[in-house]
């Protein structure tokens, strides 16, 4: 008993070693990254200041003086949070109709739904900056809100799927023999039972609406830039500008990670598609 | 909290947030898209005072430089009218110009055209005509270590002979203690490794293409640089320089590990190490075209309703006055005034006592040669002036960068690259 008793206490303590390990590996590009943030871009390059300089805020007055962070900040908080709305108010009938009055063709439509992601997005890219022209809607909210919610509408449709299928049928029809109506059983049975998985959902959509950089960077200019086109603004091709492209990073990064922080349990259940409880 | 409620605080947060960016309006605006370099970066704080004189102001949109040249590219091809001003180079000013693209630029009086450097002037210009104003110019030198050189009892001359250039290399060579004898461009990119490996191929005396502009990358004189190139920053260049651009070499170079430096001229002004030297680029026989000219510079798009404000802000930006400004500036100083356009910044006596760089650099602008030659039909030195180049310079950029690497003999590199090379144009209609 002492063997084992003694076994188990050296596995959790390889356990524990091997999590911190990992925990700080994954930390340290961040620690680094604000760290870098309070030098000076002179200082971020030199060795000599890894770890020991004296700190400074020039390079976040900098950004909110000279590069308007707050615009871009605000733009980022509208174009995600009504991409992932709009993409709820589309996936979760979806996912829906699909769970509960699966064809045969489900499977398939769930399939096409993924291949969508396997496309390149540098293949339409001038077909998408012509359309956007043309009908006047490059640099809008509008087009960046559609298109964050169609390019993580495969996704939310596969999460929630996944999510209703958990459900017991019988309680949808239960519901039905009770004479609710379809919007009904979304309502009031499907909602308040996979409302973790929606919540799931709605938060990973959330954080791939914030980081998603393709698109923002290329189909806006000032009107709905976000903070993705900000940070890409700050790369230099001449001159390294570490500490100011740092504290614009950890800007951009800093509300998403305070958000996940939060919402760890949900986050975690949203990546591993429910199967941690 | 209910769905509903959640639903109704998120619409009301973004519509005020909508509300507040659509109230911020202003008469007079110009958008201006440059690239973010630490030029470009000064302009933004000393236009300031131009805001504040005129009244007119202005949106900045910094960009990446693959990604300006993407989003302008398109922009004014297509008329969009999404940008008052852009920043271009000379690969595009004289293309662009050419296609109606970019509205023709004159100043009069103070601005004294006649001050611009003539190779840059040359270079942004169609048939005569201006059609971008420089902000600043560039040539390529080589930059060098003269305490390692010295200690190693080697020396590098103006205009020295490759050859030499590779003996000075071995002889600072210290890997042991972190001193890799050459740092050259190696990261695949027409802009990239291209830019150092064409001027290199010119002073071997080959060129992109012949008078037919047919692609002769699998001449001698390409096959005898690009082997002297892949041997020389193989043995005596950092590992991993496939993956080595100007930044990263900056970095490099003032960690004290690189014995020489041949790249822009205006990384002399990121320079933070002492005991550097300067020299004209070297050949290997032929001087003309071992030094590239560049020059970032700004236009107005053809496509914009403010063309007459978007032309009085060039004409400030790139004059005199502005020089003036930008060295009387109480953060920046004359050691950070844009070089490489004028002829009369090189005559402050301000400038000259903070740039010890100045006459290297002014006698590499000088001595560069966009022109065509009996060598090669096209404008330009580390790129060819026509509309296929980008195309045929990434292309051939990655087999470069595969021959650095080892993934590639350079002999198989060079057929690939004549390959591609060769149906690009033919497609182009060449």
């Amino acid at each position: 008993m002492a063997i084992v008793a003694q076994s188990s206490k050296y596995g959790k303590l390889g356990r524990t070693v091997l999590a911190w390990t990992v925990g700080l590996l994954f930390f340290f590009p961040i620690f680094w990254l604000v760290l870098t943030s309070f030098k000076t871009d002179a200082d971020a390059v030199k060795p000599e200041f890894l770890f020991f300089f004296t700190p400074t805020l020039e390079n976040y007055l900098n950004m909110t003086e000279n590069y308007d962070y707050w615009r871009f900040a605000t733009n980022s908080v509208i174009t995600s949070v009504f991409a992932t709305i709009f993409a709820l108010a589309v996936g979760i009938p979806c996912a829906y109709a699909m769970a509960f009055n699966p064809t045969r063709a489900t499977k398939d439509v769930l399939m096409w739904m993924l291949s969508t992601k396997m496309l390149p997005a540098a293949a339409v890219l001038y077909p998408m900056t012509f359309l956007t022209k043309s009908i006047g809607l490059f640099d809008t909210h509008f087009m960046v809100i559609v298109v964050l919610m169609l390019i993580n509408l495969p996704i939310v449709i596969w999460m929630l799927f996944t999510y209703f299928k958990e459900i017991p049928k019988e309680i949808i029809e239960a519901g039905q023999m009770d004479g609710v109506n379809t919007w009904g059983e979304i309502k009031e049975i499907l909602i308040p039972l996979a409302w973790g998985g929606i919540a799931s959902t709605a938060l990973l959509c959330f954080i791939f609406c914030w980081n998603e950089a393709y698109w923002t960077v290329r189909l806006t200019t000032t009107e709905a830039a976000t903070l993705s086109k900000l940070i890409e603004g700050n790369r230099a091709p001449e001159g390294l500008f570490f500490g100011r492209l740092s504290a614009v990073s950890a800007a951009a990064v800093g509300p998403i990670i305070v958000l996940g922080w939060f919402c760890q349990k949900q986050l975690v259940q949203g990546l591993t598609f429910g199967a941690v409880k | 909290m209910s769905i509903k409620r959640a639903l109704y605080a998120a619409t009301a947060v973004s519509l005020f947030a909508t509300g507040g960016a659509l109230a911020d309006g202003h008469a007079k605006e110009l958008t201006i898209a440059i690239v973010n370099n630490g030029h470009m970066i000064n302009m933004q704080k000393v236009a300031e005072a131009y805001t504040e004189e005129t009244g007119v102001k202005l949106n900045w949109v910094s960009l990446e430089e693959g990604v300006l040249r993407e989003q302008v590219t398109s922009d004014t091809a297509t008329g969009g009218g999404q940008y008052d001003i852009i920043n271009i180079g000379m690969q595009e000013a004289p293309i662009w110009g050419a296609a109606g693209w970019i509205e023709p630029l004159n100043f009069e009086g103070d601005y004294d055209m006649d001050d611009i450097l003539p190779a840059i002037r040359a270079g942004l210009s169609h048939e005569g005509t201006m059609y971008a104003a420089p902000f600043y110019g560039e040539s390529s030198m080589v930059m060098y270590r003269k305490d390692l050189a010295d200690a190693a009892g080697v020396s590098i001359a103006d205009n020295d002979s490759w050859d030499n250039i590779k003996k000075a290399a071995a002889a600072m060579h210290d890997p042991d203690n972190g001193v890799f004898g050459a740092c050259l461009r190696g990261k695949p990119g027409w802009g990239d490794n291209m830019a150092f490996v064409t001027t290199m191929v010119n002073s071997f005396g080959g060129a992109w293409f012949d008078a037919d502009y047919k692609p002769t990358l699998d001449s001698d004189e390409w096959k005898a640089a690009i082997n002297f190139y892949v041997d020389l920053l193989g043995n005596y260049g950092p590992p991993g320089s496939e993956g080595n651009s100007f930044n990263e070499i900056l970095a490099l170079y003032n960690e004290g590990k690189c014995g020489m430096w041949i790249d822009a001229t205006i990384a002399a002004s990121f320079l933070e190490v002492d005991g550097v030297a300067y020299a004209q680029s070297p050949n290997a026989g032929n001087p003309v075209g071992a030094n590239w000219l560049w020059a970032w510079a700004m236009a107005v798009p053809a496509g914009t309703e403010n063309a007459e404000e978007a032309k009085a802000f060039i004409e400030w930006a790139t004059s005199k006055e502005y020089v003036q400004a930008v060295g009387n500036h109480p953060d920046f100083g004359w050691g950070s005034v844009p070089t490489g356009q004028r002829a009369s910044t090189y005559a402050l006596p301000e400038f000259q006592a903070a740039a010890k760089f100045a006459e290297a650099e002014m006698a590499a602008i000088e001595s560069a040669a966009p022109e065509a030659t009996d060598l090669k039909p096209y404008v330009g030195v580390q790129f060819a002036a026509i509309p296929e180049f980008p195309e045929v310079g990434s292309a051939v950029a990655q087999e470069i960068a595969a021959a650095l690497s080892g993934a590639k003999s350079v002999d198989e590199a060079l057929a690939a690259s004549q390959a591609a090379a060769e149906s690009i144009m033919e497609e182009a209609g060449y």
